[in-house]
């Protein structure tokens, strides 16, 4: 389906419009008032991304240190280059833990290399915790965003849902009796599993530790009662050492909900270990490149600063129209425009950057100050360089910078051009313009100037 | 007393206000001539190139800004009556231009005397509209790229409260992007009507007569969208409204 395609129908959609306004709208709201309440919240950015670009900078050694702190504290670190060696090392390691199912907590990493795919072609079962991540897999949709899969629901699409779904769904039409009956579904299948999937908010270098955010506290009923737990982490993620995690994790939770501080923010540095009494036997973390390599040395080191808040497409004009689904890749909104060409190929994505009013609303939210628009810039570039944008753009936009080039020729032209289009109307206003309709479709043009301003100038100053 | 001599100042009308509404241009002129300049209107100016750079045509967008730098460089200062040219000029020749050893320290220069008009009003001249009367309502929409690349915020809301008889009324998401993004809103026209939609019931909402801002572009997308929606609402630069030119048609009731 087009990009196209999928706008439209995100358009006629009034119940995505609905539910994307309530979240994005909160959001927003919630982050303003965050953000004002914190002292020098610019500064604070300003650290942000300076930790995340010396990491980035020097993520070589980070990542060995990494891996020997883990190590030291009894956990197995695996390394993949591509998304399918991330899956192909998960499956190996469920099925020699004899997983028959497995307790996921959210992790777009997971999203973006194919995991739940993957366990599902290795027929093995798979319980989504999170959960908006359980409304969605309940619905066989993808997520809409990446900290609230379920955004594009509204709650009486969710109540219908649950109903459909659940042994013994609620009763009663509120969203405390819903969470409760997600919560009865959810605990049997937790307490169930054989391994525990999650990704990785922070990997902090100097202790080996893994820290993952939720508000459900549904990571850790997900990861400690397993008989193993499965981290799968972007290398980007590495942090020096705690204090950079507790730096970022400020930043991260008042961007994405305005909250001070996630509800459950947990640091699991190894197995259970011999004195124990909860705890895996075996933690294995699957650090994953697929592309973040490149991207650093192509262009996009900024965009490795990314803590994934969501603050971007919460207030992003193009997203809170679209939703999330539109932008056709696993991460949407001003961020996904950005990372979607670099997963997928430019070729099939360049209607992402494009997509773009470059209004700069994405940067100045951004809490590690992510060039954003620049970046987009930048692919809109890659795009003009290799041919991909549209035939009718590239002679317009040639035959417009040919007469630009030449001033002369530029007002003779220009002339003539408002001749025509002054013909298409007598009243202050064009309704319908041949070549832009894009325009006229849904709005009225002011009609243009009998005599340019150069004209009327240069008159003026002769008589 | 002898007073400071008068700063040569080139304006850069830009290819919009040439084409569409040449009255801009005009009240740029008043209001810097008021404000003590000597406005000089140089010959080879065509467009700053906003639509290549954006669109990803980077050696028309260089190309247009080498040429738009050797026309403007000449003069003390250069004044342009839309945010978004205006930071084409002061923040992005300089990016484009900074691998090339001739035409990279001139983009720096030009960068450096290049100021949105109502900026400079403000800020650089220190001058406010006297004797300016008019009396009505007016909202006004802060177009991006003057907001937030240029911090351009306060100073036309300054200028503006020395018009007598002017009265701001807030608009809400007064900082939310109306949709228009240069060659967006016709690649993506439904996404872009989505968005103005919203912009055009904000403006109707404020109750104010007027609308107001500093950047054709975007007054066209806001006019349009209020005129096909039969709103009541006339648009102006807020430009015009300072140089007393506020009593004149509105976007779309020049015949």
């Amino acid at each position: 389906m087009s990009f196209a395609t999928r706008v439209d129908e995100a358009l006629a959609d009034r119940n995505l419009k609905l539910a994307v306004e309530r979240t994005a709208g909160t959001a927003e709201a919630k982050r303003t008032l965050a953000v004002d309440a914190f002292p020098d919240f610019d500064a604070a950015r300003d650290r942000a991304a300076a930790i995340k670009d010396h990491v980035v900078a020097n993520l070589g050694h980070y990542l060995q240190a990494f891996e020997a702190n883990a190590t030291a504290a009894g956990a197995q670190v695996h390394w993949a280059r591509t998304a399918q060696e991330a899956c192909d090392i998960v499956v190996r390691l469920c099925k020699a833990a004899n997983a028959k199912s497995v307790a996921r907590s959210k992790s777009m990493l997971g999203e973006e290399i194919g995991l739940p795919h993957a366990l599902a072609e290795a027929g093995i079962g798979r319980i989504e915790t999170d959960l908006a991540e359980h409304i969605i897999q309940l619905s066989g949709e993808r997520p809409s965003h990446i900290i609230w899969p379920a955004m594009h629901k509204t709650r009486e699409q969710v109540s219908a849902l649950f109903k459909a779904s659940h042994r013994a769904p609620h009763e009663e039409e509120t969203i405390a009796a819903m969470a409760e009956s997600a919560r009865r579904h959810l605990r049997e299948g937790m307490l169930a599993a054989d391994v525990g999937i999650s990704g990785a908010n922070f990997l902090v270098a100097d202790t080996g530790a893994v820290c993952t955010v939720t508000n459900e506290g549904n990571a850790e009923l997900s990861l400690v009662p397993p008989r193993m737990h499965i981290v799968t982490a972007g290398i980007e993620k590495i942090v020096p050492s705690t204090g950079h995690a507790v730096h970022l994790l400020r930043m991260l939770s008042r961007s994405a909900t305005g909250a001070p501080l996630s509800q459950y923010t947990t640091f699991y540095t190894g197995p259970k270990r011999a004195l124990d009494r909860d705890g895996p036997e075996e933690m294995h973390i699957v650090l994953v490149d697929n592309g973040r390599t490149t991207m650093r040395e192509e262009g996009l080191a900024e965009m490795l600063r990314c803590i994934r808040c969501g603050a971007c497409m919460n207030h992003c004009v193009v997203f809170r129209q679209i939703g999330g689904h539109a932008y056709g890749g696993t991460y949407p909104g001003p961020m996904g425009a950005v990372l979607t060409p670099a997963f997928d190929g430019l070729k099939q994505s360049r209607d992402l950057p494009n997509a773009c009013t470059l209004n700069g609303k994405c940067q100045e939210v951004c809490p590690v100050r992510i060039p954003l628009p620049t970046l987009l810039r930048g692919w809109r570039e890659k795009s003009w360089r290799e041919g991909l944008e549209p035939a009718s753009l590239r002679s317009g936009l040639g035959t417009w910078a040919w007469f630009a080039r030449r001033p002369r020729l530029y007002r003779a032209a220009t002339a003539t051009a408002l001749r025509a289009m002054r013909l298409m109307g007598r009243s202050g206003w064009l309704t319908r313009l041949p070549l832009a309709d894009g325009w006229t479709r849904y709005r009225d043009m002011p009609r243009p100037t009998e005599e340019s301003f150069m004209a009327q100038y240069r008159k003026g100053r002769r008589s | 007393m002898t007073a400071a001599p008068a700063p040569r100042v080139a304006l850069f009308v830009t290819c919009l206000v040439d084409l569409i509404r040449p009255r801009i241009g005009f009240a740029a002129i008043a209001a810097l001539e008021a404000a003590g300049c000597e406005v000089i209107v140089p010959e080879a100016q065509t467009c700053c190139g906003q639509p290549a750079l954006n669109s990803g045509d980077r050696k028309t967008a260089e190309d247009l800004a080498r040429r738009a730098i050797a026309a403007l460089e000449p003069y003390d200062h250069v004044v342009i009556p839309s945010g978004s040219c205006a930071a084409t000029v002061r923040v992005h020749y300089p990016e484009i231009l900074e691998h090339d050893s001739v035409w990279g320290p001139r983009a720096h220069a030009l960068a450096a005397k290049t100021y949105e008009i109502m900026a400079y009003l403000d800020e650089v001249r220190g001058w406010r509209p006297d004797g300016v009367a008019l009396p009505a309502t007016a909202t006004y929409h802060d177009s991006c790229s003057g907001l937030r690349e240029l911090g351009i915020k306060r100073q036309p809301r300054r200028l503006l409260a020395a018009v007598d008889g002017l009265a701001l009324k807030p608009l809400a998401g007064e900082e939310t992007c109306c949709g228009f993004g240069g060659t967006f809103c016709v690649k993506y026209p439904a996404i872009s009507n989505a968005i103005v939609g919203e912009k055009a019931a904000a403006i109707d909402a404020s109750g104010a007569e007027l609308l107001l801002a500093g950047d054709l572009g975007c007054l066209m997308n806001m006019a349009g969208k209020l005129h096909r929606d039969g709103s009541p609402v006339r648009a102006f630069h807020a430009i015009e409204l300072i140089a007393g030119m506020g009593d004149g048609p509105a976007i779309g009731e020049e015949a």
